[in-house]
């Protein structure tokens, strides 16, 4: 299974000639293990770990890393956008850390060497929390993003979990040994002892550091996502109370038109702001017959009352029917009279209904003045082109009502 | 007369409601939250109530449910700036009989009142739009089919009223007489708010405030 993962994401090799290009997403002094990780195809986080454990070999890591930041460049522009998403390759990670190795062993036949007792423990502590971290890759903390809350749990579960838990239970284990093995024999090996007790830590903080760490900043995340949702429930209510019951006051007050049609639409949007998800779902139906209403009401200041019932993805049909409907219910607010316009739309499990209805002064269909026949022919054609049907009932003085019907799922 | 009660926590809103209603109607108390409401109520025993659904202390929804305990004849007309679906399924499931916005023309308002009085439901578009989509879609966790399901004539009596047309209006394009299309509303009602389909729950906390 990660086999196949890493075997389909094929390296984003830098496109610079240089020997290396220092990484500009995956940075923590000056980029140079990021850019060379990327260009070995290992995690930088081995490189670094490499780099250090040299470091302490005499301080040869240092020189090294010093070196590769010499001979690296700098990223050119924005790279390829995306920050490349790679897997440390397994094989990689294992050549690596021979080429670490030998390079200890070299060093310490040169007498660049601090003494075993303190070089080996800690290239082993630094190559066992590579590991580990390493492995505790995106789909490890894809899961401690919905991590349980218990500690325990989230220890065990999963593969990646066991193997943490028992390299850095050995590191445990043995940074204790070091340590008892050497309390009581001389002051000389208290050193070690502080290096056991160093070990334990290390190890203690490789099984439960990153389930610390993902806790603390889930949390806080929480803490900020929960203080956002009640500033605005509290926002909503202040509205909500206030300005809503001044907007309704104002359309049952003898006002102008204009200002009733005003306050109208400042409900309408701040309704829609209150009463909605964040992000209203795009490429819906429902949302978008009830635009119609905010497009009449500012050309034409006649009300619109909408109701869907339903929804959809909006498709061909869809639009369609909504372009129908805003075009027959212009019409209405231009030409009936009428105080107000109703347009209902209906998702049937087969067909799309709407009915576009003012209580205006009516027409008789047989004499159709040429610039309504227009645009009913207007209507018509959109409908027919999906395979629907349109009637528009109407007489003299009784107003006007339009009904749509389209099949569904016919692009 | 009718004696009317209204409870409301906005004080233009209040003044405006009896300014308008008072020529017509005998306003008998108003309260602007929750606990004196339902002593006013239970003191005045009015008519009809005119109920806000956003009130301190419970909303009114905490209204209903105290008073219907004690006075089930007294009938509630709720009365509300919130088109949210939670707030008007929530107030008709707790024995409103009736929802309307308060934008509505004085003149709507007294016949919705009228209506209520009279023992009938009164249904906005929107709130017939509620209904048709709540009880819209399959019929999983369907218990009571009595309950839980419109019939194609109620259907069709909620559609017109949606679609923006009045009782007298429906009655006319169905063939039916006005009190048919009455029972069917209140037979509507009934069923909003006795059913326990699991749709109407979940469709009006899918559409809650957010």
């Amino acid at each position: 299974m990660e086999a196949s993962t890493t075997a389909t994401q094929v390296p984003q090799r830098p496109a610079s000639s240089a020997l290396i290009v220092r990484s500009r997403h995956n940075r923590v002094l000056l980029g140079v293990a990021g850019g060379l990780g990327e260009r070995l195809g290992v995690d930088p986080v081995l490189v670094r770990v490499a780099f250090a454990v040299l470091a302490i070999a005499g301080g040869a890591g240092l020189a090294l890393y010093l070196l590769a930041w010499a001979v690296s460049v700098e990223p050119d522009g924005e790279l390829t956008g995306a920050r490349p998403v790679r897997r440390p390759a397994a094989r990689q990670a294992f050549a690596l850390g021979l080429v670490v190795l030998g390079g200890l062993l070299l060093l310490r036949q040169v007498g660049l060497w601090f003494g075993d007792q303190i070089v080996w423990p800690i290239a082993l502590a630094a190559a066992g929390s590579a590991v580990i971290w390493a492995r505790g890759d995106d789909r490890d903390r894809a899961r401690w993003a919905f991590l349980p809350g218990n500690p325990i749990e989230a220890l065990f579960t999963g593969r990646v979990g066991l193997i943490r838990i028992v390299v850095g239970g050995l590191l445990v284990v043995s940074g204790l040994g070091l340590g008892v093995a050497n309390t009581g024999a001389s002051l000389a090996a208290a050193g070690d002892a502080l290096l056991g007790v160093a070990i334990t830590v290390i190890g203690l903080g490789l099984i439960f550091g990153p389930w610390a760490t993902r806790l603390v900043n889930q949390l806080s995340e929480e803490r900020r996502g929960r203080i956002r949702s009640e500033a605005r429930a509290e926002m909503a209510a202040h509205l909500h109370d206030s300005v809503l019951h001044t907007l309704a006051l104002i359309q049952r007050a003898d006002a102008s038109p204009e200002v009733v049609g005003l306050a109208r639409r400042q409900e309408r949007e701040l309704r829609a702001w209150l009463y909605r998800a964040p992000l209203p779902p795009e490429g819906r139906l429902r949302p978008a017959v009830e635009a119609i209403a905010t497009r009449v009401e500012q050309r034409h200041n006649v009300p619109v009352d909408i109701v869907v019932v339903g929804d959809a993805p909006l498709d061909d049909a869809g639009r369609a029917l909504v372009d129908a409907c805003q075009e027959a219910a212009f019409n209405a607010a231009r030409h009936s009279g009428a105080p107000l316009v109703s347009v209902y739309v209906e998702v049937e499990p087969d067909e799309l209904t709407g009915f576009v209805r003012d209580e205006g002064k009516g027409f008789d269909p047989d004499q159709v003045p040429t610039d309504r026949r227009g645009i009913a022919d207007s209507i018509r054609g959109r409908i027919r082109r999906h395979g629907g049907t349109v009637s528009i009932l109407s007489s003299p003085g009784e107003g006007t009502e339009v009904q749509l019907r389209l099949p569904r799922g016919q692009g | 007369m009718i004696r009317v009660f209204l409870v409301d926590d906005h004080h233009f809103f209040l003044a405006g409601l009896r300014a308008e209603l008072g020529g017509e109607f005998e306003i008998v108390g108003e309260a602007g939250e929750v606990d004196a409401a339902v002593d006013g109520i239970r003191r005045t025993r009015p008519d009809v109530v005119l109920l806000d659904v956003h009130l301190p202390g419970g909303g009114g929804r905490a209204v209903l449910e105290a008073v219907r305990q004690t006075d089930q004849e007294i009938r509630f007309l709720a009365l509300s700036v919130s088109d949210a679906a939670e707030d008007v399924i929530g107030v008709i499931r707790a024995g409103a009989r009736g929802y309307v916005t308060k934008t509505i023309s004085p003149p709507d308002l007294a016949a919705a009142i009228r209506r209520v009085q009279g023992g009938d439901a009164v249904f906005s578009p929107r709130l017939a739009g509620f209904v048709l989509d709540a009880f819209h879609g399959d019929l999983t966790g369907v218990t009571d089919p009595e309950l839980d399901q419109l019939t194609a004539r109620e259907r069709e009596v909620l559609r017109h009223i949606a679609r923006g047309f009045t009782y007298k209006e429906v009655a006319r394009r169905l063939h039916l007489s006005v009190k048919t299309v009455e029972t069917h509303v209140s037979s509507v009602l009934r069923k909003l708010q006795l059913s326990s389909r699991h749709e109407l729950t979940r469709w009006a906390s899918d559409r809650r405030l957010v």
